[in-house]
């Protein structure tokens, strides 16, 4: 019990770290909170499969249970996708950083531009 | 077994693999490969059109891992019909591109292309969340890319919140999946559909949470308020043939979640409320901030933009609503308005072309090369994107005054939409006043007609032929809506319910 109670505060801690920094107008700690907010999640997918020490995750004689694989395979999914969008983040931001000689994520100035 | 259900997302996957291996050679292979694909992929939609016609649902077992274990893609009348849709808008949308040879202004254009049809193909077709999820990620990072297309400074502005605001909605996907698999222990949509009415009453606060942050989560991407304000600068920002594509992006969202709320909630305490009354609300209350956006805009592709979200607003009303005579007649309108704001999203960028540096700015020029085509194409997609009388635009308004709109929501729901069919028609004859009839000077010599005639033609009869054809449209929207409201049918032909799935308790 209070191991899950521990990654549960863990999943809010990492939760409100990521929504703090996301708040931040600046796109270098804004893409700190999204890695911070994916933990978070990918911590909490993996809870969804419970704690579990005991139980294979193979049919073995002895046992009547099987730990249940999925999250990890979702998991893997979601770290997957997120590295690659956090990739590309880093790259459109750096590529307005250098347009703009500031990594301030405000709004243009003017919409109108063709 | 067939593997028709497969096709739409499979041709489109594999032509992008192709075109990233074979970047270097000629441009004109490179773009018949692109077109090729698409045409392939809209015989095989059609092909999936006719074979779901007859009210079949068509299960795809992935692998051959059947469900719910497996991973399943599933075709009915809906997901065949808004492929074939799809594959049509993204064979105009790749017309466009190539007449403004958007390819030649960077990398990697068509592979893009392809990838972002084979996301919202699979987006359409997938039987299970944690795919849909997938399918998202695939078609919003090829939008993401497409979106700073061959776009200097102000594209790469427009494109980081919007990457930002997706980022933090695929962060609440993945909670509302994970919450879904801790508690009902499975992903599969006819399974959670099977399920949901047993949920067990300590689970049922987390179900909720993990439904309504679906729900959210859909609701980002169809741009409905408070999360629709990234929209208008976004969609303006993009190139007109990437726009025309966009145009289908916001409807993903909304028949996610319509299947989201016709397979799963009805009548399961789960369900229960879920969408009411909040869901109206935000409805018409992107009505008035599109309708607001249209009018304060200074763009024509910013006014496409105003239209898009009270397109939003108005399905995610008749969402909400949740009966088949609603469901029928959003069906109805979502074809159609789909097409007419592509076609305004074009025309802008047909227009941007003619003016030169004048762009698309709602202000007075010398007049356009071509300004009498443009106008015609401009005043037929007006009549057609504000819902006016005699196009099918005005018929599906129509259908959805008399099928939504029940209880206490009936008058704000009928004056809103008539006001906002108003608000349309004055913003476009604004426009198209200022564009078009106000300028005096001849065209400057030396600028020729945009080439863009042939993709902004075909999207400016559409309207004209969905009237023609109203009343099959209307019949397969009735017979859509009847099969999407009779979930039994969906889950036993996903689920083969003779073989009986053998499940175990979640453990607590």
């Amino acid at each position: 019990m209070s191991l899950e109670l521990l990654l549960a505060l863990g999943v809010g801690l990492l939760v409100g770290c990521g929504v703090w920094l996301i708040l931040q107008p600046r796109s270098f700690p804004l893409i700190l909170g999204l890695a911070f907010l994916s933990y978070a999640v990918n911590l909490l997918i993996f809870l969804g499969g419970r704690i579990d020490r005991l139980t294979p995750p193979l049919t073995l004689p002895g046992f009547a249970r099987l730990a249940d694989p999925l999250p990890q395979a979702l998991v893997l999914t979601a770290i997957v996708i997120g590295f690659g969008m956090t990739a590309y983040l880093v790259a459109l931001g750096l590529r307005a950083a250098a347009a703009g000689d500031d990594d301030r994520v405000d709004p243009p100035p003017g919409d109108d531009a063709p | 077994m067939t593997h028709l259900p497969v096709l739409p997302v499979l041709v489109p996957m594999a032509a992008a693999a192709a075109l990233l291996l074979g970047r270097n050679a000629a441009l004109g292979m490179r773009r018949a490969l692109s077109a090729l694909a698409l045409a392939a992929g809209l015989g095989v939609s059609l092909g999936l059109a006719i074979a779901c016609a007859d009210g079949t649902v068509i299960p795809y077992a992935l692998g051959g891992w059947r469900a719910p274990y497996g991973i399943v893609l599933v075709a009915d009348r809906l997901s065949a019909a808004l492929v074939v849709l799809l594959f049509t808008l993204a064979l105009i949308a790749l017309a466009a591109a190539l007449a403004q040879e958007l390819d030649t202004r960077g990398r990697h254009f068509h592979p893009l292309f392809q990838l972002q049809v084979a996301g919202i193909a699979g987006a359409f077709l997938t039987g299970d969340v944690f795919n849909l999820f997938v399918f998202f990620e695939i078609l919003l990072i090829a939008s993401y890319a497409l979106l700073v297309h061959g776009g200097g400074r102000p594209a790469v502005e427009a494109a980081l919140p919007y990457v930002v605001l997706n980022l933090v909605g695929s962060a609440l996907f993945l909670v509302a999946l994970g919450l879904l698999y801790g508690t009902l222990g499975t992903l599969n949509l006819a399974d959670i559909a099977d399920i949901l009415p047993d949920v067990p009453p300590q689970d049922l606060g987390l179900v909720r949470v993990a439904l309504v942050s679906l729900a959210v989560v859909f609701l980002l991407k169809a741009a409905v308020v408070p999360m629709g304000f990234w929209l208008p600068h976004t969609y303006a920002a993009a190139a007109a043939p990437v726009a025309v594509l966009f145009a289908l992006l916001t409807k993903v969202g909304i028949v996610a979640l319509l299947r989201l709320s016709a397979v799963a909630l009805p009548a399961t305490p789960a369900g229960q409320g879920l969408l009411t009354p909040w869901l109206p609300a935000l409805g018409l209350l992107t009505i008035i901030v599109g309708v607001l956006t249209a009018l304060a805009a200074r763009r024509l592709a910013q006014v496409a933009a105003g239209f898009v979200l009270v397109s939003s607003g108005t399905l995610a009303f008749a969402v909400a609503d949740g009966r088949a005579d609603a469901t029928a007649a959003l069906l109805f309108y979502l074809p159609h308005s789909t097409l007419a704001t592509a076609g305004l999203f074009l025309l802008a960028g047909a227009v941007a072309l003619a003016r030169g540096d004048l762009a698309d700015r709602l202000v007075r020029g010398p007049a356009m090369a071509g300004a009498g085509p443009l106008g015609v194409a401009f005043v037929l997609l007006a009549v057609a994107a504000a819902g006016l009388p005699p196009l099918a635009g005005f018929l599906g308004k129509l259908m959805l005054l008399e099928g939504a709109g029940q209880g206490g929501w009936r008058w704000a729901w009928w004056a809103l939409l008539l006001l906002s069919g108003l608000a349309g028609a004055l913003v476009l004859a604004r426009a198209g006043s200022v564009l078009f009839w106000e300028p005096r000077e001849p065209a400057p010599p030396g600028r020729a007609l945009p080439r863009l005639g042939a993709p902004l033609g075909v999207l400016a009869v559409a309207s004209p032929l969905l009237t023609l054809a109203a009343a099959p449209a209307a019949a397969w929207a009735r017979a859509t809506a009847e099969q999407l409201h009779d979930p039994a049918t969906y889950v036993s032909a996903v689920l083969g319910r003779e073989e009986g799935v053998v499940r175990e308790r979640r453990p607590g």
